[in-house]
């Protein structure tokens, strides 16, 4: 499989995809039926190819592997090029196995405009897999970038009433965040002469330098976490979405963020991090509790979870920047679960929304009496999201904390009330809306989950389980690459101390 | 030595075949029997049509006579790489323009055989211009090119509105035509000559100190009567009248080519003959961009018309492009030629959608009647997506790449603070591009545009929508083109 553009396929093959659904003709129905069902198919090999990436991952090293490259833009030292390792290895993982999740579960709730409701999700797939595979800086751009459009079409034309405004603030605000990046991708290349990621990652930046680059690259990254107070855009994002949009936003795009703290700011800027970690743990805790207070305020379902989202990521900035293996991984991980919980959650709600048309907690209560199955997959998930041992959302927790009680007590300690508020708000929503007496009158016919809905969450059960029940699976592979991160980081730093105890 | 030497031909053979074909087009056009009615309008389609032919061929002649720097008629003209990029562009944007305008001039009873001819005569004067070596043949190229546009702007000649354009324009254009004649003026008296070269070698040493203040005036007069060509601020004030009054296929020729002959103009003299004056002109280009980038982004999110939007719009994107210039160097400038060969297409493609926007026999200019367009025309909405999202800058579109190339230049100068005030408002910028988009897709149709679209337009819009798509695939010509160019701009 040396020479097999594996990464590649997996990137493309969803464009592709969406090439052939923009072919379609016919009768509406016809076209609607056969854009589903090309998306489906699409979304579906790319997994199983993406599947090959794992079984062939090398564990023992933090190179990177799969490693594709072909010249793109030769006179400016710019090519295209591709590569997975531990870090990004279980995005792409999550991205292809959300797509054909969210394909499905709006197999029923999507009736307009279907063709270019699928081709926009699959073009966003390809976009995001490239994010996570680009080795190059410009490359990594166009992916990062590229996600805006799909993601614009699909707030703005499948989304709810004050769909407008949200996609606007949507783009405006990660647009605003990303340019800046640009700039400082652009002085990168400047200085190092070359837009070759794993060479950047070696190269050093002069510290006064790093420090303009860190916050350029912060800019983008907080908007994407997002961090407080940055974080606006999110809940009226996810509110406005189509349910499939929310599980996409929530499951795949926050890990931008996240996946580029670990990709760049830390590995390239190591002195600027150092610098500003305080920062990050200041907004990061602000976050945590600001937002889960935020959340038990909250009288829409869509809305509480998207805060919860904002609590959650504060977990994974500050597990990130206590560059310790149990911190980092522990980010890693509770952006993997998160991306897997968060996703269910908002699928759950959409259960819900397509019977009733309502994300209000009021509309609802007892549906325990009506929707026993329902009820149980939304216990998991919540349980999960609170963070209950055995399932995925424990260990990210448990690990980001123990990374955090070796640097800082008082940081752990604050963001550990993260979990307890987590697990007020989250039971508070689940009582209100399953448990107690099925009074209201137009919740009397409401049908439990159906088939369909069933294989929907059938493997977000499966992996939220197994995720808390056996974590080597996720952990082994990487393990080598956040190890070699933190020695290069700490490396790096005592060279600039060497350096600044030479000068005294 | 003979007194009327016969000068060589061959690096002018673009030119003179179109000044030709100009004339005999002129000449059929005159003796067509028909004056009005069917007869007046084949006609009209088939000097339009020969016209396409003759700037294909010109196209076709500019390509074989391209080559290394060739001088001729005493050194007034010159053909270089860099002249051969901006004139194929000008003859792209020119062809296509009277490509896209055919079924609008005749729906509108306006199909007169003037209008092609006058469109080749401007293009012949853009390309007199692009290859201009002296100031006076600058101001004959220009001259050409701005008296045809003053007539095509007012060639609906039954509509105030159109007329009122043509008189702004004249009026305005003739100003800066007298700047700039008074400019040179000034650099001859101060310096003593008019061509180039002689120039460059005299200003040569001026780096070091102060050159005298006649010879400043002079320069800033030269560069604010091209800054009124390229419509940058503070000298953008016609742009936005022009571009609504004027007919709409006119517009898109007028967002077009006349910038990119103005563009390579302005690059061409001050690169070349002012190139070591560059810390006198350099602070007055840096102040141009930054308030033609920043108009353009904030002037335009509150316009209801169309072709008033593309009018800031293009003010903005010129604001992008004099980044490049305000750097300087040849990194700049290559990143001039890719941006400015991306926004042909771009706008142009824009344009061809802006002239499928037709109710009934009324063509309809604002933003609103868009709605819905996704539903009635999937296909043009999309490309109309495609090419808004390209200008506003958004990966993996052409656009963005034009983008990419400007700030690599402004950052390789140490010029971070441009850079920072283009991204920021570029993201401006990019609210009223995607306001189209959003009125296009979310919003519900009222009126539903006429179907369906003219053949040519489609053509034109599926061929720019598949190029801005794919130039993120195949760059290299493009990159190999302009990097060429600039290594022969820089070496003469």
């Amino acid at each position: 499989m040396a020479h097999f553009p594996l990464l590649s396929l997996v990137t493309f093959l969803p464009l592709v995809g969406a090439g052939f659904i923009l072919t379609i003709r016919g009768e509406p129905d016809v076209v609607a039926r056969n854009a589903r069902r090309v998306a489906m198919w699409t979304s579906l090999v790319t997994f199983v190819l993406s599947l090959f990436i794992w079984f062939n991952f090398d564990n023992s090293t933090a190179a990177f592997q799969f490693q594709e490259r072909a010249d793109w833009m030769p006179a400016f030292n710019i090519s295209y090029r591709l590569g997975v390792d531990g870090i990004s290895l279980f995005f792409v993982l999550l991205t292809t196995l959300l797509t054909p999740v969210c394909v499905l579960a709006s197999w029923e709730s999507i009736t307009e405009r279907v063709k270019e409701y699928m081709v926009a999700f699959l073009v966003m797939e390809t976009m995001m897999v490239g994010m996570f595979c680009a080795l190059d800086l410009v490359v990594f751009y166009v992916f990062f970038e590229g996600v805006l459009i799909p993601m614009f079409l699909i707030i703005g034309v499948w989304g709810g009433p004050r769909r407008v405004y949200s996609a606007f603030k949507f783009f405006l605000y990660t647009l605003a965040g990303s340019v800046l990046m640009l700039v400082a991708m652009l002085v990168m290349y400047l200085y190092a002469g070359t837009t070759d990621i794993p060479t950047l990652m070696s190269y050093r930046f002069p510290p006064e330098v790093q420090i303009w680059l860190w916050l350029a690259f912060f800019a983008s990254f907080a908007v994407k976490v997002p961090m407080w107070p940055v974080h606006t855009w999110l809940p009226d994002a996810h509110v406005e979405a189509p349910t499939a949009g929310s599980v996409i936003l929530a499951g795949v795009l926050l890990k931008f963020g996240g996946y580029g703290f670990l990709r760049f700011s830390l590995p390239m800027f190591p002195d600027a991090s150092v610098t500003f970690t305080p920062l990050i743990y200041t907004l990061s805790i602000v976050a945590v509790i600001y937002t889960s207070l935020v959340a038990l305020a909250q009288e829409d379902m869509k809305k509480l979870i998207a805060y919860s989202s904002v609590a959650h990521m504060g977990f994974v900035t500050v597990g990130a920047f206590t560059v310790t293996v149990q911190g980092i991984e522990g980010a890693i991980y509770q952006m993997l679960s998160h991306g897997i919980v968060s996703a269910a959650l908002f699928l759950i709600v959409g259960v819900v929304y397509d019977r009733m048309h309502s994300r209000d907690i009021e509309t609802y209560g007892g549906l325990v009496h009506r929707m026993p199955g329902y009820a149980l997959v939304f216990m998991l998930f919540m349980l999960a999201s609170v963070g209950l041992p055995g399932t995925g959302g424990f260990i990210g927790e448990f690990l980001v904390l123990v990374g955090v009680f070796q640097v800082n007590t008082w940081v752990a300690a604050l963001t550990a009330t993260g979990v307890v508020l987590g697990a007020a708000y989250m039971l508070y929503l689940y009582r209100r809306v399953i448990f107690g007496k099925l009074t209201k009158a137009h919740l009397q016919r409401i049908t439990d989950m159906s088939p369909r809905e069933v294989a929907v969450f059938a493997p977000l059960v499966i992996l939220v389980l197994w995720m808390g029940i056996y974590p080597p699976s996720f952990l082994d592979p990487m393990h080598a690459s956040v190890e070699n991160l933190i020695q290069q980081f700490e490396l790096a730093r005592a060279v600039t101390e060497g350096v600044a105890l030479a000068g005294r | 030595m003979p007194i009327a030497e016969v000068p060589n031909l061959i690096p002018a053979l673009p030119e003179l075949f179109m000044a030709c074909a100009a004339m005999a087009l002129l000449m059929l056009g005159v003796f067509q029997k028909a004056v009005d009615g069917d007869g007046a309008v084949a006609a009209a389609r088939l000097i339009a049509n020969l016209s396409v032919i003759t700037l294909v061929l010109a196209l076709l002649l500019v390509w074989t006579v391209a080559g290394p720097r060739m001088e001729t008629f005493g050194g007034l003209f010159i053909t270089d790489p860099f002249a051969v990029f901006f004139k194929v562009l000008v003859l792209i944007a020119s062809a296509l323009s009277i490509t896209i305008s055919r079924d609008y001039l005749e729906m509108q009873g306006m199909a007169r055989f003037e209008y092609p001819i006058l469109v080749l005569l401007a293009a012949l004067g853009m390309m007199m211009m692009i290859s201009a070596n002296d100031l006076i043949a600058l101001y004959l190229g220009l001259e050409l090119q701005s008296l045809s546009l003053y007539v095509i702007a007012a060639f609906q000649k039954d509509d105030a509105r159109s007329t009122e354009a043509g008189i702004k324009y004249f009026v305005l254009g003739a100003l800066a035509s007298g700047l700039l004649l008074y400019g040179a003026s000034l650099v001859y008296g101060f310096v003593g000559s008019t061509d180039f070269q002689v120039l460059a070698a005299a200003l040569q040493g001026e780096t070091g100190h102060t050159p005298s203040v006649g010879l400043i005036v002079g320069v800033v007069f030269i560069l604010a009567g091209l800054a009124f060509k390229v419509s940058a601020v503070p000298f953008h004030m016609w742009t936005p009248d022009v571009y609504e009054g004027a007919p709409t296929p006119v517009t898109a020729f007028f967002a077009v080519a006349p910038k990119i002959a103005a563009i390579a103009l302005l690059v061409r003299v001050m690169i070349g003959p002012f190139g070591d004056l560059v810390a006198q002109w350099q602070q007055i280009v840096i102040f141009v961009s930054v308030a033609s980038m920043i108009l353009g982004a904030f002037a335009a999110i509150n316009q209801t018309n169309i072709k008033r939007l593309m009018a800031y719009s293009s003010i903005s994107h010129v604001g992008y492009a004099l980044i490049g210039l305000a750097v300087g160097d040849e990194v700049g400038v290559r990143g001039i030629l890719i941006y400015m060969a991306i926004y042909v297409f771009m706008t142009l493609g824009a344009f061809a959608c802006i002239l499928c926007m037709r109710r009934g026999d009324h063509m309809v200019v604002e933003i609103d009647d868009l709605a819905g367009l996704s539903k009635s025309h999937p296909l043009v909405a999309l490309a109309m997506g495609v090419f808004m999202f390209s200008m506003a800058g958004i990966p993996p579109l052409a656009g963005f790449f034009g983008k990419l190339y400007i700030f690599l230049a402004a950052v390789d100068a140490q010029l971070y603070t441009l850079a920072i005030i283009g991204v920021l408002s570029s993201v401006v910028a990019a609210y009223y591009y995607v306001r189209i988009v959003k009125v296009m897709y979310f919003d519900e149709p009222d009126q539903v545009l006429d179907r369906p679209i003219p053949r040519p337009i489609a053509g034109v819009l599926a061929a720019a929508s598949v190029l801005i798509v794919l130039f993120f695939a195949f760059p290299g010509p493009l990159l190999a083109g302009a990097e060429a160019a600039t290594a022969a701009l820089f070496a003469g």
